[in-house]
């Protein structure tokens, strides 16, 4: 049993995380802050209750930040934003969501994100995003480096953002905030919620219905409680939301997508509207519209290991002769599959769902099937 | 009977010759949920700080290293079907293996129960 290595460098801390303490969360460092792995019940227990009842994640730790033209005109800030993403942002609806990457000049994704096309009286022309922690900085400074005169960046520490997500989100969140029940998947709108003002959205990173709700730092611990107040409601750490996500077939960035990596290999095509493929205009366009037209050497897909045996990120993948096609780039135990599931990128030629292959796990090669993702099914609200 | 720790948190039962090995609560608290545990073959020869077999929780998988030096005599195949045991009971049913003790004289570099609980003192 080796002892997990301790940084000296000092944590940031989100605005709710004496609340964790409180709760007797295990603290861990992430992405430079210290955040909660898990509660006292424990990661299987946490995974399970989010796919049951509603789970509530402190994901504070993302970067928020606003994007504004000063003429306060949408088609300004869509512009903007579009010069660096391969989302379709202009045909955004007033308070509509997308989901999009930071892309390099050569096609890799620099970081994925979250686009809203503010909605409330007096933000037109804002665009809220939400980044990576573990990438803010640098994306920070990307977007910044690259915004045409009169678009600035407005960078947001002062936000708390918490996730609620399962089955009972929906019915929690009604008994708060009624106006918040007929709200679609990816669209967001501006709530209260027992006097705290909320910006939320009906989306996630669980696969299951849900939503993300921003508030005031300095109100978070209250809306936190609140929320929790709801028998439904239990806190859920980072070990079962990467667990969550995995099964649900959602990108990790640095890990299943990353600056070798274009949206076309890791199967995020559905995030680069038609405009976009055909007119291009954002970063690495010509690999993006070659993979498009040509098929990309390599693909994302899901990988369901025989037997009981994990096969984590960084096993090898073979033919069942042994031939190397690729790598695992996430994968573990998925409690509601119960049994190990996986992702990673493979050739083409061994990408359809049902061809075997071998995960190569502490040198023994293990016997796998490809297989169709999510492995938890979707149930957002459509 | 005696019970032996590593400051690698597992523990070794010693009835005999043959010592029963797992790991402590300590490690299964830190470890959390446990899904699976790969275990050596019946037979094997294991040198002390060898690698003896594999648990993995919902996070990672982690090293069970050998207390001491002996031969894998048994397992505890009921870990294949339910790898929970570890938490539920580290130190009852949810042992590993079972070793037979080449050289007694090695449980000496080990830590007693006192000395196991005042080391995990020391690294908390």
């Amino acid at each position: 049993m080796a002892e997990p290595a301790h940084s000296d460098e000092p944590l940031l801390q989100t605005p709710l995380h004496a609340e964790h303490v409180a709760l007797g969360a295990r603290m861990v460092p992430f992405a430079g802050y210290d955040m909660p792995v898990q509660y006292p019940t424990g990661i299987l227990t946490e995974h399970n209750w989010t796919r049951e009842h509603a789970g509530l994640f402190d994901v504070s730790h993302m970067g928020q930040a606003f994007l504004v033209a000063e003429d306060k005109s949408h088609e300004t800030a869509a512009r903007a934003l579009e010069a660096l993403i391969p989302a379709d942002v202009l045909n955004l609806k007033p308070n509509q969501q997308r989901y999009s990457q930071l892309l390099a000049d050569d096609g890799g994704i620099l970081d994925d994100l979250m686009v809203t096309r503010l909605g409330a009286p007096g933000h037109e022309g804002w665009l809220y995003l939400v980044v990576n922690a573990s990438m803010k900085e640098a994306d920070y400074a990307h977007i910044q480096a690259r915004l045409p005169e009169g678009v600035t960046l407005q960078r947001k520490d002062g936000l708390a953002l918490m996730a609620l997500q399962g089955p009972s989100a929906a019915g929690v969140l009604a008994k708060l905030a009624p106006e918040t029940a007929d709200l679609a998947f990816m669209m967001s709108a501006d709530v209260q919620i027992d006097g705290t003002w909320c910006h939320l959205s009906r989306s996630g990173y669980t696969g299951e219905d849900g939503f993300e709700i921003s508030c005031k730092a300095e109100d978070a611990a209250k809306l936190w409680n609140k929320l929790l107040a709801d028998p439904e409601v239990k806190p859920i750490g980072l070990g079962a939301r990467d667990s969550l996500r995995l099964e649900a077939g959602l990108c990790l960035y640095g890990h299943d997508i990353d600056t070798t990596t274009s949206p076309i290999e890791a199967g995020l095509i559905w995030s680069i509207q038609k405009r976009r493929r055909e007119e291009g205009c954002f970063p690495g366009a010509e690999r993006v519209q070659r993979e498009i037209k040509e098929g990309p050497a390599r693909v994302r897909v899901g990988i369901r290991p025989e037997g009981r045996a994990p096969a984590r990120e960084g096993a090898v993948i073979t033919t069942p002769d042994g031939r190397e096609v690729g790598i695992v780039t996430s994968g573990g135990f998925g409690p509601t599959v119960n049994g190990p599931v996986a992702m990673g990128y493979v050739a083409k030629d061994v990408s359809a769902v049902g061809t075997d292959l071998h995960l190569v796990v502490r040198g023994k090669p293990i016997p796998a099937k490809v297989a169709a993702m999510p492995f938890a099914p979707h149930r957002y609200k459509r | 009977m005696t019970t032996r720790y590593t400051k690698d948190h597992e523990y070794i039962r010693l009835e005999g010759d043959t010592g029963t090995v797992g790991i402590s609560d300590y490690a299964q608290s830190q470890l959390g949920d446990v899904v699976y545990v790969e275990l050596p073959g019946v037979g094997k020869s294991l040198a002390k700080g060898a690698e003896a077999a594999v648990v993995e929780s919902v996070k990672a998988a982690s090293e069970v290293y050998a207390p001491v030096s002996g031969e894998v005599v048994e397992v505890n195949s009921d870990l294949e079907s339910s790898p929970g045991t570890v938490n539920e009971d580290p130190a009852g049913r949810g042992w590993f293996m079972k070793i037979r003790v080449k050289d007694e004289g090695e449980l000496n570099d080990l830590m007693t129960e006192e000395q196991y609980q005042e080391f995990l003192k020391s690294i908390s």
